[in-house]
C-alpha cells in the first residue's frame, strides 16, 4: 500500500532537547510516538494479532475451549458439509447481490433526482437518510411488524377487498430473505444516495453545459458521461455496501431470528451461534475465517484500483 | 372561465406588461421568468420523490401510530390508521414495566445502561483518536503511515473474526463483562474511522500555522491544546455525532461483552420484543422500539448536515 515517507517535511525534533547532544533516535519525536501508542496497539494487537489468532485456531480441534491441537482443514471440511452453513452462504449471496444492485441503482437514481436543482432538496434528503441513523435492531423490529401477516400490510390490503392477497415473506422459507432485503434497502439506500450525491456535486458544471450545447438528452448524458466519470464513487460505494453486507447480523436477529426453520441464517449469525451458543469454537473460527476471506476478496481489487495505479497521500 | 382564448390573451397581455415593466392585469413576480413549475419532468421528479418519501416515512408513521393505540384497536384496525383513542399507556409500560426474563423494570434499565456505556466510550474514543490523528497529521514518525494503513484496513475485518480473542484478552485483564471492558471495545473499534476523520482534518489545517507555533517554541501538546483544539470544534461535533449514533446502535458488542444486568438498550429491546413467552403486545413493542430509536433520531434531525458530513467523511475517503 502507499506508504509515503515524508521524512523531510514533518519530522521536527523536540524543541526541548539540549542542542549539544543529539537525542537517541527512539526519543526523537517522543510525544508523538506516545500519542500513537493506542493506534499501534489497536493495529497490532487487535487487527493483526486477534485476526491471526482466529485464523490459526481455525485449524485446531477447539470445542468448548480453544485448544492448540491442529487438525488441518477438518473444521473447514465440516463447515462446508453443514447444511446450515450452506444455507447461510446461499442467503448471503442472494441478499448480497440484490442489496448491492438495488442500493447502487436506487441510490444513484435518487441522487440524480435530488441533483436536478429542485426545491426542498434538504427535506427529501433528510427523509431518505433517516433510517440510516437507526439501528438494525430497530429496523428489523419495525419491518417485522409491518410484514406481520395478521396485522401488517397483508391484512390491510385484504381488508380493502383483495381477499386473496398474499404478502407474507417472513413466514415463507423461500421468500424470507426478501423480507430482510426490503428492510435492508430501507436502511441503507440513504447512505449510498448521499455518497452518490457528493459524487454528482463534484462533477464540473461545464460538462452539463457542453452536453446541453450539443443537444444530448439528459438521460444519455447520465448514462454515457456522468456514470463513467463517477466510477471511483461507485467503487467506493460498492466496497462499503459489500463489507456491510458480510457483517449482516443484527437485522436477521431482530427481524427473523434466523427463522422460519433456519431458512434466513447468515454467516455472521452462524459464527455467533457456534461460538456462544453451540460451544463449538472451531466451527466459529473456521466460519469467521471464511468471512475474512470474502472481505479480502472484495478488498484486494479495490485497493489495487484505488492505490495501485497512482500513488496518493 | 372555460374559454381557453381568454386565458391565452390574458397571459399574452401579462407577458407584454412584464416585459415593458408596467404592472399588468395579473400581478406576478417581476424579474426573470422562472422555469415552469409544472413541466412534465418536474412532475415526474417531485412525484417520484414524494412516493419514495412515503415509503421511507411509512415505518416511522406506523411505529408512532401503533404505539399510541390500545391492543383491542390493533386487533381490529388497520396499522396505517391513526388511533381513534390516543393512549400513552404502551409508552409507560415499555419504559417501566416491560419484562425481559425475570426482570420487569422495563426499558429504562437498558436506557441507563446505554447512557453509562455511551458517555465514557464517546469521550475516551474521541480523546484518543483526536490525539492520534494529530500525531499522524503533523508529527509523522517512521512507520506511522504503516500503522495507519493497518488501522484503516482493519476497519474492514468482520468483527466476528476478532470477538473471541478480544473476549480472552478482556478476561485476562479482568474487564470481561464489565462496563469498562465494553468502553474499551468501543474505543478500539471507533479508532479507524475517528483517526481517519481527525487526521484528514488536521492535515487540512495550514502548515504555516503549525510552523509558526513551532518557531515560537510550542511543543506537541502545546500546539494541540492551544492551536489545534480551538480550531477544530466542528470536526469534534461530527465525531461526537458519529460515535453517539454508532455506539447507541451497537448490538453485537453489547450482547457479547456485557451481562444480563448491563445489557444496553438495543439488546434489551430485542429481548423484550422477541421473547417467546406471554401475549404479544404490539403497541408496547412499538413504543419500546421507538424509544430506542429516539436518541439517534433526535441527534440526526438536530444535527442536519453535520450527520451527512460525518458519514461522508467515513465513506468517501474510506
Amino acid at each position: 500500500m502507499a506508504v509515503t515517507d515524508q521524512a523531510q517535511t514533518a519530522v521536527p525534533r523536540p524543541a526541548t532537547g539540549a542542542p549539544a547532544r543529539r537525542p537517541l533516535r527512539v526519543f526523537r519525536n517522543l510525544a508523538s510516538k506516545i500519542a500513537a501508542i493506542p493506534m499501534v496497539l489497536t493495529a497490532l494487537v487487535i487487527f493483526v494479532g486477534c485476526t491471526l489468532w482466529t485464523v490459526v485456531y481455525s485449524f485446531t480441534r477447539s470445542g468448548m475451549l480453544p485448544r492448540l491441537q491442529f487438525v488441518g482443514l477438518d473444521q473447514y471440511e465440516r463447515l462446508w458439509s453443514t447444511p446450515k452453513w450452506l444455507v447461510s452462504i446461499q442467503n448471503l449471496a442472494i441478499y448480497g447481490i440484490c442489496a448491492m444492485v438495488l442500493t447502487l441503482v436506487l441510490g444513484f437514481l435518487l441522487a440524480a433526482l435530488l441533483d436536478r436543482k429542485i426545491r426542498g432538496e434538504d427535506v427529501f434528503r433528510t427523509i431518505i437518510l433517516y433510517p440510516f441513523a437507526l439501528s438494525f435492531i430497530v429496523t428489523g423490529l419495525v419491518w417485522q411488524w409491518l410484514l406481520n401477516p395478521d396485522y401488517g400490510i397483508q391484512n390491510v390490503v385484504r381488508s380493502l377487498g383483495w381477499e386473496s392477497f398474499e404478502f407474507n415473506p417472513l413466514y415463507n422459507p423461500d421468500l424470507v430473505i426478501f423480507g430482510l432485503l426490503i428492510a435492508g434497502i430501507w436502511h441503507g439506500t440513504g447512505l449510498s444516495m448521499c455518497i452518490m450525491l457528493a459524487g454528482l456535486r463534484g462533477i464540473d458544471e461545464d460538462i452539463w453545459k457542453a452536453s446541453r450545447v450539443e443537444g444530448i438528452p439528459t438521460w444519455k448524458t447520465y448514462l454515457f458521461v456522468i456514470i463513467p466519470m463517477m466510477r471511483p464513487v461507485f467503487v467506493t460505494c460498492l466496497v462499503l455496501i459489500a463489507s456491510g453486507i458480510i457483517k449482516l447480523y443484527d437485522l436477521v436477529v431482530a427481524q427473523t431470528g434466523g427463522g422460519p426453520g433456519g431458512s434466513s441464517e447468515v454467516p455472521a449469525k452462524y459464527v455467533m451461534d457456534s461460538m456462544f451458543g453451540a460451544q463449538n469454537l472451531g466451527q466459529g473460527f473456521a466460519a469467521s475465517s471464511m468471512m475474512l476471506l470474502s472481505v479480502i476478496i472484495i478488498l484486494i481489487p479495490w485497493a489495487y484500483l484505488e492505490y495501485g495505479g497512482k500513488k496518493r497521500v | 372561465m372555460s374559454n381557453p382564448a381568454d386565458l391565452a390573451s390574458i397571459a399574452a397581455i401579462d407577458a407584454v406588461k412584464t416585459r415593458t415593466g408596467g404592472v399588468g392585469l395579473l400581478e406576478g413576480p417581476r424579474g426573470a421568468r422562472p422555469r415552469r413549475a409544472f413541466s412534465r419532468s418536474n412532475i415526474f421528479i417531485y412525484g417520484t420523490l414524494i412516493l419514495v418519501s412515503v415509503y421511507y416515512l411509512l415505518p416511522l408513521w406506523v411505529m408512532v401510530m401503533t404505539s399510541l393505540k390500545g391492543m383491542p384497536e390493533i386487533r381490529t384496525g388497520n396499522i396505517f390508521a391513526p388511533p381513534m383513542e390516543i393512549t400513552f399507556e404502551p409508552w409507560v409500560k415499555a419504559w417501566a414495566e416491560a419484562c425481559t426474563g425475570i426482570n420487569c423494570d422495563g426499558l429504562s434499565r437498558g436506557f441507563w445502561n446505554s447512557v453509562f456505556i455511551l458517555v465514557p466510550s464517546v469521550l475516551i474514543s474521541i480523546a484518543v483518536a483526536s490525539v492520534n490523528g494529530y500525531a499522524l497529521a503533523n508529527w509523522k514518525f517512521k512507520g506511522s503511515e504503516v500503522f495507519f494503513t493497518i488501522l484503516i484496513l482493519g476497519a474492514f475485518i468482520p468483527y466476528q473474526v476478532m470477538i473471541y480473542p478480544i473476549a480472552i484478552l478482556l478476561g485476562k485483564i479482568g474487564l470481561f463483562g464489565s462496563l469498562w471492558g465494553l468502553v474499551l471495545v468501543h474505543t478500539i473499534f471507533g479508532m479507524p474511522i475517528l483517526t481517519l476523520l481527525f487526521r484528514n482534518y488536521f492535515t487540512s489545517v495550514p502548515q504555516e500555522l503549525f510552523k509558526a507555533a513551532r518557531v515560537d517554541g510550542a511543543g506537541f501538546w502545546g500546539i494541540f491544546f492551544r492551536i489545534m483544539l480551538p480550531m477544530s470544534l466542528p470536526i469534534f461535533v461530527v465525531a461526537v455525532i458519529l460515535q453517539v449514533t454508532g455506539i447507541w446502535n451497537d448490538f453485537l458488542f453489547g450482547v457479547i461483552y456485557s451481562n444480563n444486568e448491563r445489557y444496553p438498550m438495543t439488546v434489551q429491546l430485542n429481548n423484550i420484543v422477541n421473547s417467546v413467552q406471554g401475549v404479544k403486545e404490539y403497541n408496547v413493542n412499538m413504543a419500546a422500539t421507538l424509544l430506542t430509536g429516539l436518541v439517534p433520531l433526535v441527534i440526526y434531525f438536530a444535527s442536519g448536515k453535520l450527520f451527512v458530513r460525518g458519514i461522508a467523511a467515513g465513506a468517501v475517503k474510506g
